[in-house]
């Protein structure tokens, strides 16, 4: 299974990650060297077998814990956008989202 | 073809639409944070560290909005899934702080279930795919900010249900009647407060054409149709504009659309490159959500009559045709009150036409809500006894209902008041009947005649001569009488 | 008299208990030793903020009404967020940033109430967002191996095992997704345990993969270790989903227990041609050892040891590249000065922000979850996850706990492996099975090889035995004293 250059465009779009067309490339190469200890992985004959989501589940039954519905968290505004790179009225600035 | 289905089509076009709503559940938190969720707080004022998706944070799953989920499901005659599963649906959006919405993709709690209306007197039934959990977003404000955009994340985190339909929908008619049947449904049930203004009911739209019998045309999806005046114009536009393209010879491309009431058009959105490719799989974050069988037989037993369920009983215990039953059924204060009225005096058909006439009538007009009339259930039903024992003619109830209405008082002291007690006495009666006859002897041949409608210039004088207070149907059987002799 | 940092977490508390030393002269002599440190250890220090954590410890002790460890200092991997000190994952897209609430592993050991009252010297450095195996990922600075300088300590809880080999301080957190804490741990000559997934709550550390991360203690000897696992464990109901409902427990309870009849797998599949012979060697003494105390050697099979390195190389990345996500630029972190719209935003503040390491593995999981691959690689890795742990639940019908080398190799040196992913990957062959089954591991100090660089032992227990894996590391530790050496840099 190889990675074509296509490939990391559209992954590298769809991470939003900008990369500059040599670095695109080396990860290109390093990706595909992965990949290529990946077939085996691939050739294994799994049916039957249900995925393991969550690695207690094969010794005990996994729950979702549900609690009550109750509003507790008070309003710390400024505590949480402390760190925050744009803020304006309590609004979180962003480059304008076009519709 | 059926003259029905012919009669729906558009230009020789099938129109088929499905619909995918999303309901805010009326939980007092989110639904993985214990953030509240009270509408129009101050920004940012209600998102905490959970729904900024910080570093370090986790979801813990809200049991109301199960709970809320469930009850949909049972209200719609849906199977709850005994297992269900929260999946990641990862894109990215100021307005989405993880950058993935945690929603529900291969195995959603609520599956199947049914909607059924009517439209105008005709009985549809929508079946539903699935609905499922997921978050709402957050907010993007773009008035006040040159250039930029301000992300407010107080929504981020509400539960919601999405409710997704089979492409069942015919025609924008339909869609309305299906859409109101719905917001019914979840604001009856309580699980969903409806105010579409504030955005508790937002519905998409996916609208295609084809001609009858061919394949699926392509459809396109129109966002946030948030209000029933603006549903049914924006579909009426989206399936013209189709048309139109296909007979140009133009091929429909999947978009997301969203409708300017302004222009009365739709539009589509910048399109998506990617067609979104959302990477979904199970969130590692959440083991899967387990639904006893005994929890919903709990929910189920405490759950509120549904509106079909009602209907059907209205229909069984008071003979009300199917469609009296339903349009009872459009509120639980409308159910109540005609109930309330109907079990006090007796007369459930009577009740049903006032109810659904005069009473409605003057609700909307006056922008009234049943629960605010100024005739109680009570004092109608008092009324409608008074008609039922031949107190007083409809008419005369006319001027009583008024009086109550704008007035107020009591039914008994109103009739007494403006004399509207009807004549009852029948020798009183067959002397004006007698005196009319011999006044105009022209009817009485014309009717002898075999001129039936000759009668209604003799009910005339005689409902006069009575000063209004004659009994209609006693009029009609003594006169017959007389000229039959 | 020895050196106040030669004493164990046990041997500190039961010093502070017994008054003959303060919260504040500790925390005032590791600040010294901390501050001091070239390594590259630490991330951020905050004297004034330790010092107070000490002076309330004091008082605590004073009153009598103090935690199990109260004034015993330690210092934190900075994947755990803290009001205090900044946290920034080993990356510049958390340079500087302040988290508005503390880690629950933070909040359980330190001294606030209820805690365990140990008193915070500072943030550990780490590969950047807990990805890699020597801490050359690091968005700061690598950081050195007190035992060779020119070595790696290992990753990605690299400051950590380097912190406490170098005696800055006597013990830390670390994290474990694949063997971030037995690899550093081996590679330093120190005790490391990860608990089973799901004992400590993950509520407060940054999420590298999901299913797989787990917090761990990180201190020169076993019983430290069960101590400090004591303190950190234990349900945390109201805050992570996958936090166990298993009550906390005292893993010290059994460290003296006998031995006699302990049954050890030993893997075949884990002594293999890419061992190096003088891990084996030293793990090899290790096991003599063991019988030595009455344990008896069972050769197991894990046959799909191999396999674990795609089947975690995809889970892990899948699970970061989403966890990641929220790293753009909106509400925290680095956002890029650089941007023209909203788009090239996040591309470029992602872009600046992550390293080479976490790119690649953002694209690598994104991939194999992407529309057409999801099956044959993301369904397929978890598929065969179940089936390796259902290798090691074979296993355990005839073994008891399970031994073997950490790592194929000692500690490389720095640079040796940087350009080439794949290599660090293959070395991780040895921990990340029981990682993907969610097993407690420990690695344990066991020997020396090449140019005296430390070997680790690696025990592995059925789920919930970790008081049984700190007994058999214990047993070991009395009758041997690599533990106790100390690095020939240190002072």
């Amino acid at each position: 299974m190889s990675l074509t250059a296509q490939d990391i465009d559209r992954i590298a779009n769809l991470a939003r990650l900008e990369l500059p067309p040599e670095e695109g490339q080396r990860m290109l190469d390093q990706i595909n060297g992965f990949f290529s200890i990946v077939d085996a992985m691939r050739a294994v004959d799994t049916t039957g077998v249900k995925p393991l989501p969550h690695p207690i589940a094969t010794i005990q039954e996994m729950a979702l814990r549900l609690r009550d519905d109750v509003a507790s968290e008070p309003n710390q505004r400024e505590a949480n956008q402390q760190s925050a790179p744009a803020v304006e009225r309590g609004l979180f600035l962003v480059p304008k989202v076009i519709e | 073809m059926s003259t029905k289905q012919k009669s729906l089509l558009v230009q020789g076009y099938e129109v088929v639409i499905g619909f995918e709503t999303h309901a805010q559940l009326s939980t007092q938190s989110k639904i993985f944070s214990r953030a509240p969720t009270a509408f129009g707080a101050e920004p940012n004022t209600q998102a905490c560290a959970v729904d900024l998706a910080l570093p370090g944070t986790l979801p813990v799953m809200n049991k109301g909005a199960v709970e809320r989920a469930i009850e949909l499901g049972l209200a719609v005659g849906s199977h709850i899934a005994e297992e269900s599963i929260f999946a990641r649906k990862n894109y990215f959006y100021p307005d989405l702080p993880k950058g993935y919405q945690i929603s529900q993709f291969e195995i959603p709690v609520v599956q199947g279930g049914e909607v059924s209306f009517f439209v105008g007197d005709e009985k549809k039934t929508v079946r539903l795919v699935r609905a499922h959990l997921e978050e709402d977003a957050g907010k993007s404000l773009h008035e006040d900010f040159i250039g930029q955009s301000g992300i407010d994340l107080n929504r981020a985190g509400t539960p919601l249900l999405e409710i997704v339909t089979e492409p069942d929908i015919r025609s924008s008619e339909e869609a309305v009647a299906y859409a109101k049947e719905l917001h019914k449904i979840v604001t009856w049930i309580g699980i969903c407060d409806g105010n579409m203004q504030e955005g508790s009911f937002r519905c998409d739209a996916n609208v295609s054409v084809r001609k009858p019998g061919a394949a699926l045309g392509t459809r396109r999806e129109i966002k946030n149709l948030n209000s029933f005046k603006f549903m049914q114009q924006a579909i009426d536009f989206e399936v013209r504009w189709q048309i139109e393209q296909i007979e140009d010879g133009f091929e429909i491309q999947q978009a997301t659309v969203l409708f300017d009431p302004d222009t009365g058009e739709t539009r589509a959105m910048r399109t998506k490159e990617d067609a979104a490719d959302y990477r979904y799989f199970p969130d590692p974050d959440l083991p899967p959500l387990v639904i006893g069988r005994d929890w919903v037989a709990r929910v189920q037993s405490e759950m509120t009559e549904l509106p079909r369920v009602m209907a059907a009983r209205f229909v069984a215990d008071y003979g009300l045709p199917e469609y009296d039953a339903t349009t009872l059924t459009q509120s639980k204060a409308m159910a109540s009150y005609f109930e309330a009225a109907a079990k006090a005096c007796g007369q459930a058909k009577l009740v049903s036409n006032w109810v659904m006439g005069e009473v409605s009538r003057r609700l909307n007009a006056g922008e009234v809500s049943i629960e605010n009339a100024p005739v109680s259930a009570a004092q109608l039903a008092a009324m409608i006894g008074r008609i039922a024992d031949n107190t007083i003619s409809n008419s005369a109830a006319k001027q009583v209902f008024d009086a109550l209405w704008t007035e107020g008082g009591e039914v008994d002291a109103i009739i007494e008041a403006k004399g509207l007690k009807q004549m009852n006495d029948s020798g009183a009666l067959e002397a004006i009947i007698d005196e009319v006859l011999a006044a105009n002897p022209k009817n009485v041949e014309e009717f002898r005649a075999g001129n039936a409608k000759a009668l209604n210039g003799l009910v005339g004088p005689i409902m006069k001569a009575s000063k209004g207070k004659a009994n209609p149907a006693q009029v009609n059987e003594l006169l017959l009488k007389k000229l039959q002799s | 008299m020895t050196a106040l940092h030669d004493l164990s977490v046990a041997a500190l508390a039961a010093e502070l208990r017994a008054k003959k030393v303060s919260a504040t002269e500790l925390a005032q002599h590791f600040l010294a030793r901390s501050q001091a440190d070239t390594s590259g250890a630490f991330l951020s220090l905050n004297p004034e903020a330790t010092l107070a954590q000490a002076k309330e410890a004091d008082v605590q002790l004073a009153s009598g009404i103090a935690g199990p460890l109260a004034g015993v200092p330690m210092a934190h991997k900075d994947i755990f967020v803290t009001i205090e000190f900044p946290t920034t994952a080993g990356s510049k897209m958390l340079e500087g940033y302040l988290s508005p609430f503390d880690a629950t592993v933070v909040r359980k050991l330190g001294v606030q109430s209820g805690g365990a009252g140990m008193v915070n010297v500072g943030k550990l450095n780490c590969d950047e967002f807990a990805m890699g195996s020597s801490n050359e990922n690091s968005a700061y600075k690598p950081v050195t191996n007190p035992w060779d300088t020119s070595r790696v300590p290992g990753g990605s809880s690299g400051g950590s095992s380097a912190a406490v080999a170098a005696r800055l301080v006597p013990a830390a957190t670390g994290t474990d997704t694949g063997g971030s804490i037995r690899q550093p741990a081996s590679f330093c000559g120190i005790t490391g345990i990860k608990p089973t997934y799901g004992r400590a709550s993950r509520y407060g550390m940054i999420a590298y993969a999901s299913s797989l991360d787990q917090a761990g203690p990180m201190a020169r000897t076993a019983e430290d270790c069960a101590l400090m696992l004591s303190a950190m464990c234990g349900p945390d109901l109201d805050r992570d989903s996958t936090s166990l409902d298993v009550p906390a427990e005292n893993f010290a309870r059994d460290l003296n227990a006998s031995l006699d009849g302990l049954r050890i797998g030993i893997p075949k599949e884990f002594f293999g041609e890419g061992l190096a012979q003088d891990v084996r060697a030293a793990v090899d003494a290790a096991l003599k050892e063991y019988e030595k105390l009455g344990a008896k050697l069972v050769p197991i099979s894990l046959p799909r040891t191999e396999l674990s390195i795609p089947v975690y190389y995809i889970i892990a990345p899948a699970e970061a590249s989403s966890n990641l996500s929220r790293f753009d630029g909106v509400k925290f972190g680095h956002r890029t000065k650089d941007y023209t719209d909203l788009v090239s935003m996040y591309k470029r503040s992602r872009a600046e922000g992550f390293g080479e390491e976490v790119k690649r593995r953002i694209m690598t999981g994104a991939y194999v979850l992407s529309h057409g691959y999801y099956d044959a690689y993301y369904l397929q890795a978890q598929k065969i996850r179940r089936m390796i742990s259902d290798d090691f639940q074979q296993a355990f019908q005839v073994c008891d706990v399970i031994a073997g080398p950490v790592a194929p190799t000692v500690a490389w040196k720095l640079g040796e492996k940087a350009d080439d992913p794949v290599a660090n990957y293959l070395a991780d062959i040895f921990t990340l099975p029981a990682s993907l089954a969610g097993l407690p591991g420990m690695s344990v100090p066991a020997g020396f090889g090449e140019e005296g660089m430390p070997v680790g032992l690696q025990l592995i227990g059925n789920y919930f035995k970790e008081a049984q894996l700190l007994n058999a590391a214990h047993r070991l530790q009395q009758a041997t004293d690599f533990h106790l050496r100390q690095p020939g840099g240190a002072k």
